[in-house]
């Protein structure tokens, strides 16, 4: 077979139609386009790919699947490893991970993996997903917290082994971040809904409205009979820089940006009750994901400009290509090796500017990136009237103060014993974000695959 | 879904809701809050525990009728339910053992006061209630205050009922007597909890107020509730609500109070859903 250089290219809706809505931007492959990227496919037999994806998903055995129109057969192999992939084919940084491995991307441009893993998906959404077998009914109860990516798959898995399991959410909705945070552009929430039904389908009760550690701790839910409790909470809790007029109105962090827009869906303000106040001119401060996904709401939500204020150089930036991609053709400006040293306000307490200094990048830190330096009296302003801070989260702090004898690191992560996933008492596991800090998807669902292996381990033991 | 097993009516703009939520009630503590949310459409507001009952599995909440959300709930009737109620939550109330504590109450501030002045004085603190509202037929919840204080004062704005005057006069005239006071919570609209603060700041008397500012999560997970105090950043869903008076500063409090008040006024120009309110019978 002839080789392909070039990737299918995956339809998107025209950026300038676009940024006037929140459906989904990249509109996913048809069935013939699935195939004809599937037989880019070079059927390497040590299949480089699969050494890149956390979960090690057969990627080189669905990809024939593909190629040869199984569907369901290729959706079927990947959840044998990937029990989201409708969400992974979406958000996962495939550069970094699977497809940054391909033989094909030594030369050309990698197969798209991560895009067909989410056609399949997709595909078996729309023809009825097929549940996996479970074991028999055990009668031992496990309770999850939080249901994230980490609490979803971690739930999923040890339903799967027979164990009844409660999933409990703070929020109103489950999801996590994905439902909260990621918004419907780039993650509609009927995927994330219809996932979350599968995992109720396997017969996991999800309980909403339950801050563990206020509502209930760890305690009662131990008295309550559970006999293993995981901790799936994720690192909500949203860094400030600490400068001047931070609190000003608005300023916002991401978290409450994003929640308002997604969660609450402000876009749809006044039908739905939660406002958001998005001005003509915003700055997204960051370099992220969280950082992409809050400047292009601001877009969407009406902003005239949206400026990323990042303080390292394009090359350091953590989001994802696509993203950052998209980000461009939607007119967002990049003002780049800036760093905010005072948001500047109006006599009645509103935002009227960003103060930076302009910075340069010096020796490498212990993350290996460079680092960069203020160059002195550089200060300038971006004048803009919201501001919003994308400066990564932390574990939130709650759990940790209400349950006695968890060891945590100095910012707030739960140590865990890196094979069972098991926290510092017996019979409390964790994983995701509140372990690793803010990481991915993936890395969250491998860790809640983990910890359901390590509990199933600890349970038999018992 | 939580159901509505009784609504009195306290003032026309002010009803108390006794809601079933058997988790919460179990939890529940003075100074602490729910989030409740009452339709798919709905916002997250934030409303103080009033009062808690373990054995009956029922929390109590006051509700003002100030904007959309609190005046479609306030259209509510025994029965219906509550799509979310998220709790208790915030630090309880520090509740001290002995002494004197003055607990001011503005307007349906007097609601949240009321639990804490009942735990005072079950405490055998010596406790001086304040009540105040603008108005005789807003005060709230006088009989209830008054068997769990030891001394009871009410004030309305224009005289209508009981004493002339704000809250703050009566408390200005106890430290002027003299009176031994070791402590001041106060709890009303911010106006009022901003003028205790300066009524106390000047005999160094220490004084708690619960801050209340626009909430989204109530977790600690959005920082829409950040409150400065000492010159810090506070989360006052976590870190609060109640916090040292002395240290609010309340002007940053009261901008960031009405940054959405244009989108208030539009979401109540907005015919929406009326006399329903969204309030289904439950089961
Ligand atoms: C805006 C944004 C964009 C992102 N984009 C990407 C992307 O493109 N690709 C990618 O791979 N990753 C992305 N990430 C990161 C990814 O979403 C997270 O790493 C992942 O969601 C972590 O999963 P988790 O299950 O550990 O926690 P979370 O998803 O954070 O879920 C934790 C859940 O626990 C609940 N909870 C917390 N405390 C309690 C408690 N005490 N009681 C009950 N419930 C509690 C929370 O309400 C929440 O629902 C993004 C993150 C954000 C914020
Ligand atoms: C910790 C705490 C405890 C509270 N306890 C009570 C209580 O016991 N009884 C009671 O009636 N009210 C209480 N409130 C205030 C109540 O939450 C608001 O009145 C309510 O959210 C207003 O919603 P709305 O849609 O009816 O009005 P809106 O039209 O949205 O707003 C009217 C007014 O309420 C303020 N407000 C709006 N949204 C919020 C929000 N999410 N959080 C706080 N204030 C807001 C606005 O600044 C404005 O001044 C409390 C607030 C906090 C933070
Ligand atoms: S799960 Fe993520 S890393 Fe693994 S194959 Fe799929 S897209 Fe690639
Ligand atoms: S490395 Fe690339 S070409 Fe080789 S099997 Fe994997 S996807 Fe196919
Ligand atoms: S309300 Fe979101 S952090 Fe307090």
């Amino acid at each position: 077979m002839p080789l392909k250089p070039k990737r299918v290219v995956m339809p998107t809706q025209e950026p300038r139609e676009r940024i006037k809505n929140f459906n989904e931007v990249a509109l996913g492959f048809t069935e013939e386009m699935a195939k004809e990227e599937a037989s880019r496919c070079l059927k390497c037999k040590d299949a480089a790919c699969q050494q890149g994806c956390p979960v090690e998903v057969k990627i080189r055995d669905f990809i024939g699947l593909v190629a040869a129109g199984d569907f369901a057969g290729a959706i079927a192999l990947i959840k044998e490893t990937n029990s989201l992939p409708a969400i992974c084919g979406r958000v996962c940084p495939q550069e970094e991970q699977c497809e940054k491995y391909c033989l094909m991307g030594r030369k050309h441009e990698p197969v798209a993996i991560g895009r067909l893993e989410r056609f399949v998906a997709d595909w078996e959404l729309r023809h009825g997903v097929k549940l996996p077998a479970c074991a028999p009914p055990r009668g031992r109860k496990v309770a999850v917290v939080g249901s994230g990516p980490a609490g979803l798959t971690c739930a999923g898995d040890l339903a799967r082994l027979g164990y009844s399991v409660t999933v409990f959410e703070a929020l109103h909705a489950p999801g996590g971040v994905l439902i909260y945070g990621i918004p419907e552009f780039r993650l509609p929430k009927a995927v994330v809904m219809a996932e979350v039904d599968n995992i109720r389908r396997l017969g996991v009760e999800v309980v909403t409205n339950v801050a563990v550690g206020r509502t209930v701790t760890i305690e009662d839910l131990m008295k309550l009979g559970y006999e293993a409790v995981f901790l799936g909470t994720g690192a909500g809790l949203p860094k400030f820089m600490g400068i001047p007029g931070e609190n000003l109105c608005g300023v916002y962090s991401a978290n409450e940006f994003l929640t308002r827009t997604n969660l609450m869906k402000a876009y749809l303000f006044p039908q739905y009750d939660t406002p958001i106040k998005c001005g003509r001119r915003v700055a997204v401060v960051g370099g992220g994901n969280v950082a992409m996904d809050s400047v292009r709401c601001a877009l969407r939500l009406g902003a005239e400009e949206g400026h990323i204020v990042y303080r390292r150089s394009e090359q350091e930036m953590p989001a994802r290509a696509e993203e950052l991609a998209h980000a461009k053709h939607e007119g967002v400006i990049f003002d780049l090796l800036s760093n905010p040293v005072r948001v500047l306000g109006t006599d009645d307490g509103w935002v009227r500017g960003l103060e930076c200094l302009r910075m340069e990048l010096g020796e490498e830190d212990s993350s290996g990136r460079r680092r960069p330096v203020p160059i002195k009296g550089s200060e300038f302003v971006i004048e803009v009237d919201t501001v919003i801070m994308a400066l990564g989260t932390t574990p939130n702090p709650l759990l940790a103060r209400t349950t006695p004898g968890l060891n945590i690191t100095d910012w707030g992560g739960l140590i865990v014993d890196a094979e069972t996933g098991q926290t510092s008492r017996p019979g409390i596991f964790a994983g995701g974000d509140a372990v690793t800090g803010s990481a991915t998807v993936i890395l969250a669902m491998g860790a809640g695959k983990k910890a359901a292996a390590g509990i199933h381990r600890y349970l038999e033991g018992k | 879904m939580y159901k509505i097993l009784s609504k009195r009516m306290l003032t026309p703009v002010t009803k108390l809701f006794e809601v079933e939520a058997p988790l919460v009630a179990q939890k529940a503590q003075p100074g602490q809050f729910v989030i409740v949310r009452i339709r798919p459409e709905g916002e997250r507001i934030p409303l103080t525990v009033a009062d808690f009952s373990p054995e009956r599995g029922a929390v109590t909440i006051i509700v003002q009728e100030v904007g959309k959300t609190t005046q479609m709930m306030g259209r509510l009737k025994e029965g219906d339910c509550i799509l979310d109620f998220l709790g208790p939550l915030g630090r309880p109330a520090e509740i001290r053992g002995s002494g004197s504590v003055v607990c001011v109450g503005g307007g349906f501030g007097v609601a949240p006061i009321f639990p804490i002045a009942r735990a005072l004085y079950r405490r055998g603190v010596s406790v001086t209630s304040i009540i105040g509202a603008r108005t005789r037929e807003l005060v709230i919840l006088e009989e209830e205050v008054k068997a769990v204080s030891h001394r009871l004062f009410v004030t309305t704005d224009d005289g209508s009922y009981a004493r002339r005057g704000l809250v703050t006069d009566v408390l200005q005239e106890l430290i002027e007597a003299k009176d031994p006071i070791d402590e001041v919570i106060a709890i009303g609209p911010m106006v009022m909890m901003r003028a205790v603060a300066e009524t106390t700041r000047p005999y160094g008397i220490k004084t708690f107020v619960s801050m209340d500012p626009i909430m989204v999560d109530g977790t600690g997970m959005c920082g829409a509730c950040r409150v400065e105090v000492g010159g810090k950043t506070r989360f006052a869903c976590v870190d609060g609500p109640i916090f040292d008076a002395h240290q609010v500063d309340f002007a940053l409090a009261q901008k960031r109070g009405k940054m959405y008040a244009a989108e208030q006024q539009r979401a109540m120009a907005e015919p929406g859903p009326c006399g329903g309110a969204g309030g289904s019978p439950c089961h």
